[in-house]
């Protein structure tokens, strides 16, 4: 295990984060679909691709799989009725970063899914004090939208999509 | 066309192109038909008008390079001369005379962030804004598009998302993230005003968000919905009210639930007693009473669900005034604006 890395000028919330071993990246057998109109419907393993490499805001080298913020079994998707949810993990009880993370997937997933997807995003139940407040700020789209219009916090936002 | 119909349906009458963001809200002009205003995401308001000739809609004007942000909301004034905005950039704008020559507008810059509502009382004498930083100011209207502050009421202890003055009285209404709805009122005519009621949980109040108000014609019935998936009707006896008695309390009279599957946004109540909906779920609903004729209890009923009637989610719904047309605007965050109307399909 390699221990966090410290900065020199800030104090880190969760100086020693735990990093979790990488699951291997499942390879897509080839499907023998010859039908290049059938459009394959969208599975959990494609949406975890789209967010497993973003980056944790507090250690930027380090992303939310890394951290085991989020795993494949953080998304529940059903093509069927266009919806996902994504429940994912803070590092820590008390960390102040779940918001962060929590827009930060709304956002990716807004841009990488069809717009037919309703997506919700929480916090994994029992895994923050501010569980109910959290989950309560990410359920609203008005407070989502005000906050995406936030120039520092968009900032920091792609500096966590960036790959 | 009585409303219990079967073959009732929202036909849609025609879709409105041109905004480049969600559509947050719309608006019709209150003293000329055919004429809507819409309000959204890519930071402009836009009037659209009913040609007589050919009954199509177009684009007669955009208000833009005001706002700086998201306009959240909008209302005309009783007379419809002045047309209020609030925005996310803090500033409630009123326009005098827009895309003219003679335009002024008059920025009412208080909330400490974004703006959610703006609202005009019965005579046109009052407008009440909120906001997220939980307060409701109430601003007199004074002549040449100038406002002076009223009272700034603070009790919600969270976002407000919407003001809405009473139909008839000088009574605020406001609901909240805080998920109540306050009622709030002056008992003489000093502007003192104070909230003399909350309807939470405690009372049959929603237990989430409260994104939208409406009342009947009579004023007597209001309905609210919420992020809790219900749609809640409540009651007063409003002549009491009116004859001086002082304040008269709202009662709950039945909560509409398992309708919809996401947050329902907005609600308004028609002149003729139809209730639409617009949700999260992309749907637009309708309800009535289908006791209205009787002295039974009311009893509410799904009157239609029109699936899809958007891409995405319906943020805004609201009938035309006028009594006969039963057209419906709504506006979208698939960015568009949509008419409908109300008819026995063939």
């Amino acid at each position: 295990m390699r221990s966090g890395e410290k900065k020199m000028d800030s104090v880190l919330i969760n100086e020693n984060p735990i990093i979790y071993p990488k699951r291997p990246r499942r390879v897509r057998t080839d499907q023998s679909n010859t039908d290049e109109f059938s459009v394959d419907p969208i599975d959990q393993l494609e949406i975890f691709d789209r967010i497993r490499d973003i980056r944790d805001p507090e250690h930027p080298k380090l992303s939310l799989e890394d951290l085991n913020i989020l795993t494949e079994e953080s998304v529940e998707v059903d093509d069927d009725k266009s919806y996902v949810r994504i429940t994912f993990t803070p590092t820590l009880p008390h960390c102040h970063l779940p918001t962060p993370i929590g827009l930060c997937l709304l956002a990716k997933l807004a841009q990488s899914l069809p717009a037919r997807f309703k997506v919700d995003v929480r916090v994994a139940p029992g895994s923050h004090d501010k569980e109910k407040t959290v989950n309560k700020q990410l359920g609203d789209k008005e407070r989502v939208a005000a906050g995406l219009e936030n120039p520092d916090l968009v900032a920091l936002l792609n500096k966590m999509m960036q790959v | 066309m009585k409303l219990m119909d079967k073959n009732l349906g929202l036909v849609e009458v025609q879709k409105l192109e041109g905004h480049t963001d969600r559509v947050w809200n719309v608006a019709w002009n209150p003293a000329a038909d055919g004429v809507l205003a819409s309000c959204s995401a890519d930071k402009t308001v836009r009037i659209w008008e009913q040609s007589s000739l050919t009954r199509s809609w177009t684009c007669k004007a955009v208000l833009e390079g005001t706002h700086t942000r998201t306009v959240k909301s909008l209302a005309w004034s009783p007379s419809a001369k002045l047309l209020a905005t609030a925005s996310f950039d803090g500033t409630t704008c009123v326009w005098e005379n827009f895309a003219t020559d003679s335009e002024s507008v008059s920025v009412l810059q208080v909330h400490e962030s974004e703006v959610k509502s703006v609202s005009w009382n019965a005579s046109g004498s009052l407008l009440a804004t909120c906001g997220r930083d939980k307060s409701v100011w109430i601003w007199e209207v004074l002549p040449e598009n100038e406002f002076d502050c009223a009272a700034v009421l603070t009790g919600h202890s969270e976002d407000v998302k919407m003001v809405l003055w009473h139909p008839t009285m000088d009574v605020l209404f406001s609901c909240s993230y805080d998920n109540t709805v306050k009622i709030w009122w002056s008992e003489d005519e000093y502007g003192d005003y104070n909230c003399v009621q909350t309807l939470g949980e405690s009372n049959n109040g929603h237990s989430s968000t409260v994104w939208s108000i409406s009342f009947n014609a009579a004023g007597d019935k209001m309905v609210t919905c919420s992020d809790d998936l219900t749609v809640k009707i409540w009651k007063t006896d409003i002549s009491r009210m009116q004859s001086g008695e002082g304040y008269v309390p709202w009662t709950h009279v039945c909560t509409l639930s398992g309708f919809h599957d996401r947050t329902i946004y907005s609600v308004h109540w028609s002149r003729d007693g139809v209730i639409a909906c617009g949700a999260g779920d992309d749907t637009i609903q309708l309800f009535v009473d289908s006791n209205s004729d009787s002295v039974d209890r009311p009893s509410y009923k799904l009157l239609l669900k029109k699936e899809k009637a958007h891409e995405k989610d319906v943020n805004s719904v609201q009938w035309a005034p006028d009594k006969e047309s039963r057209l419906l605007a709504s506006g979208s965050d698939d960015k568009m604006v949509k008419i409908w109307k109300l008819a026995s399909e063939p």
